[in-house]
């Protein structure tokens, strides 16, 4: 009976719609303890192709189709989306998780999908001589973590010895993924790293600060995500650390991150791997998707940090199409023609500026053998009187001799492990 | 009219006592089995196996496992996801050390690992019991996930602590990674789901299942009618431990291929799996496969109803999903406190009488 019924669902569920349309899966999350980060990003990613069908009519003539999956972060679901999207002629997953990302490369490298995990994921899949189908330019948390240290350095006259710094993680792979470089960059700089965990979904940081509080660091880093920010900025604020020697990554500076601390926030710092501001495309958005009633959430979003950064991961995602479109000669483009299209994706200044957001990024050429781009993040500062991140630097370039080799040793485990060879010689 | 017993003659003490004593329960149970082993794989897709029949498959032993415990011996446990990532990482640690080593093996020993550290937390059943026996294995669910995460040598020191499985095949097939076959990997979990439920249910029929049975009714009773309470606590202990342990390292091996402690075997994963079994049944093998099918599949469901077949908006079906699945296991709950295996119970006896009820 029981297996009859499955039987049941599973033949109605195959039999679902075919889009003709290029797709692209958007496995978001607008439940559970990291909805609030995940709600504005799912909504510029939908908003910016409902721009592109509004105003442009599609990508070069096909129209762009966002087929939403709620995952709630979780493994489980993100997996079962794949599952269920993937027939639907899905052309590039960004889940915005890096579990999911873990769960999806080898599924999606087999079924020749291409992942982009933009400044997540697998750091190491930046080698695309072994990872052919993920990419994760502009930026991965490696860059992320040398661009803060950087930084730190630029601020310190050249020299962290001696000081002590914090690196306060989600106790996932997303949070651990930072601490090797981190390790080597202290040796090398040889200030002092204390890690210290915040297991999942955050809430729970009482024994951290504590901690932060008795070590008396000179900095604390922050890997986090969801909720967990939201305490970290709060815990800070409450044990009085002065907000100017807190960093967080990029995933970690956002507007809901900030606002519940209140005034205690000011001075909270984050990478920022987009630049904000008045972009021209926003006010197209407002004209075109949200005054029209088109918007995926309700526009409040619209120019928050997150927003940004999924309209620009919309972007990435519709000038691959474009070039595969190009470079194929076909307008109906496969899987595999948006793999090359990614792989031979050029941003320009110029481009950008067309499109109605220069500087919103760095430019960029992605390359067989490099998947990763240049890395570049900038610095903001959270101002809690205005409410706004005010960028603090220019885009600043991560220490690529420190990150090179980790790159190379941890994706040579990987083709070791699966038998992969490296691509890209032949040329 | 169905399961109607006339005619249905015994002739000796084996066929009377079989586990399906009705002739028509008996070919309902070949027909599902059949359907199982030789349509299912026939008509397999990816989103069938690795949404749908994958996660119940391997939910349904978890639930089986801890059914022994709770349900049959009566020892609460909420250490569930714990145990689970005991046969996780026994597995990934098998599987990297020994790549010459067979899927059945692998999983086999990593049911027996599990089993062992079941028995190391069962100990304190035999002096405490009730809410504080639930304490004491809560200690083992986060002290087990504390262990995953902090000791690097369990996910060999890989840079994000993640576990990923390799690639293994038997007989020319891949079973684990993502090259694998779904109809592959759904048989391979459907034989365990098979073997296992076979034998926890004539386990549960026989001595030991009764000892574990009269340690849940009055312990001290028990133990005056010659029940030896540590022997059969800690058998209880290990026989569900076994059971979750393989149930792990199937979810990790050949349904996830990549798990991260944290997240996959977290503490709700212990309450998913305990309200499986409420839901399903206390003390029932059928409940165990029934709580487990409702618990995967109706969220399923539910989103591609709303999502895809209605059009909501993706967060709104999700919200709904909760109020639905809650509402309904409360429904059950009142209505039926016994779980859906007394539902099904009553149904069969029902229709034994139909159309004739007295």
């Amino acid at each position: 009976m029981k297996t009859l019924a499955t039987l049941a669902l599973g033949a109605a569920l195959a039999a679902g719609p075919a889009m003709a349309d290029l797709t692209f899966p958007s496995l978001s999350y607008r439940t559970g303890p990291y909805a609030a980060n995940g709600i504005p990003f799912a909504d510029g990613y939908a908003d910016y192709f409902t721009l592109l069908n509004e105003r442009d009519g599609g990508i070069g003539g096909e129209m762009a189709n966002v087929l939403e999956c709620e995952t709630a972060y979780d493994t489980e679901r993100g997996v079962e989306c794949y599952e269920a999207t993937k027939g639907e002629g899905a052309l590039v997953y960004q889940p915005l998780s890096t579990g999911i990302t873990y769960q999806l490369i080898p599924r999606a490298s087999a079924d020749g999908i291409p992942i982009h995990s933009m400044g997540y994921g697998r750091t190491s899949a930046a080698n695309g001589s072994i990872f052919e189908w993920v990419f994760n330019y502009p930026a991965n948390y490696w860059d992320g973590a040398s661009v803060i240290i950087n930084y730190l350095l630029q601020e310190n006259e050249g020299s962290l010895e001696g000081r002590k710094i914090v690196l306060l993680y989600h106790n996932s792979a997303y949070g651990r993924e930072p601490i090797r470089t981190l390790e080597t960059l202290a040796e090398m700089h040889g200030f002092e790293l204390v890690q210290l965990a915040v297991d999942h979904p955050g809430q729970e940081q009482g024994n951290q600060w504590l901690q932060i509080r008795r070590e008396r660091p000179d900095f604390v880093i922050m890997w986090g995500w969801g909720v967990m920010n939201q305490v970290a900025v709060q815990e800070a604020a409450n044990i009085n650390f002065p907000m100017n020697n807190f960093y967080g990554v990029w995933w970690s500076g956002a507007e809901p991150d900030v606002l519940p601390a209140g005034a205690g926030a000011d001075g909270y710092r984050s990478l920022n791997m987009n630049a904000l501001g008045d972009l021209p495309v926003l006010d197209d958005i407002r004209q075109y998707v949200v005054d029209a009633g088109l918007a995926a959430g309700d526009g409040t979003n619209v120019g928050s940090v997150l927003y940004v950064r999924g309209m620009y991961a919309a972007m990435l995602a519709a000038e691959a199409a474009r070039n595969a479109q190009e470079i194929s000669g076909e307008t109906n483009i496969t899987p595999a023609m948006m793999r090359d299209g990614m792989e031979s994706l050029v941003i320009t200044e110029e481009r950008m500026e067309e499109l109605g957001m220069g500087g919103v990024g760095p430019a960029f050429e992605v390359t067989c053998e490099n998947h990763g781009g240049p890395g570049l993040a900038l610095i903001q500062e959270w101002d809690a009187e205005a409410q706004v991140w005010v960028t603090l630097t220019d885009f600043i370039a991560p220490d690529d001799s420190v990150i090179d080799p980790l790159i190379e040793e941890d994706s040579a485990a990987y083709a070791a492990e699966n038998n992969i060879e490296p691509r890209c010689n032949e040329s | 009219m169905f399961y109607r017993e006339a005619g249905d003659y015994k002739t000796s003490y084996a066929q009377d006592n079989q586990t399906f004593p009705i002739a028509f329960d008996r070919y309902r149970y070949y027909f599902v089995v059949a359907v199982g082993f030789a349509l299912l794989p026939f008509v397999m897709t990816d989103y069938l196996a690795n949404a749908i029949l994958l996660p119940f498959l391997i939910y349904a032993i978890a639930a089986i496992g801890l059914n022994i415990l709770v349900g049959y011996c009566g020892q609460v446990s909420l250490g569930t996801g714990g145990f689970m990532a005991v046969g996780a990482y026994t597995s990934y640690k098998l599987m990297t050390a020994f790549p010459w080593m067979d899927m059945v093996s692998v999983t086999l020993l990593s049911g027996l690992m599990t089993a062992i550290v079941g028995m190391a937390f069962g100990l304190p059943s035999l002096r405490i019991k009730g809410f504080y026996l639930a304490v004491a294995t809560l200690a083992a669910q986060f002290f087990l996930v504390w262990l995953f995460n902090r000791v690097p040598w369990f996910f060999n020191y890989s840079a994000s602590g993640q576990i990923s499985a390799p690639e293994r095949s038997m007989f020319g097939w891949a079973i684990t990674g993502p090259a694998a076959n779904p109809s592959v990997k759904y048989l391979f979990c459907l034989l365990f789901v098979f073997v296992l439920a076979w034998l926890a249910r004539n386990l549960t029929r026989g001595s030991i299942g009764r000892q574990w049975m009269s340690i849940r009714d009055m312990d001290i009773a028990a133990e005056i009618i010659g029940v030896n309470p540590l022997r059969a606590k800690l058998s209880a202990f290990a026989v569900s431990s076994f059971y979750v342990g393989i149930a792990g390292s199937l979810f990790f091996t050949v349904y996830l291929g990549a798990v991260e402690v944290g997240a996959s075997f977290g503490i709700q994963k212990s309450f998913l799996v305990l309200f499986m079994i409420i839901i399903g049944g206390l003390g029932s093998i059928f409940g165990s496969f029934a709580g487990a099918a409702f618990m995967v599949l109706l969220p399923v469901a539910l989103t591609r109803i709303f999502a895809d077949g209605f059009g909501w908006d993706t967060a709104l079906a999700r919200h709904i999903e909760f109020v639905i699945v809650g509402g309904l296991i409360m429904f059950f709950l009142i209505v039926e406190p016994h779980g859906l295996a007394r539902l099904w119970a009553l149904a069969k006896e029902k229709l034994r009488l139909w159309p004739f009820p007295y």
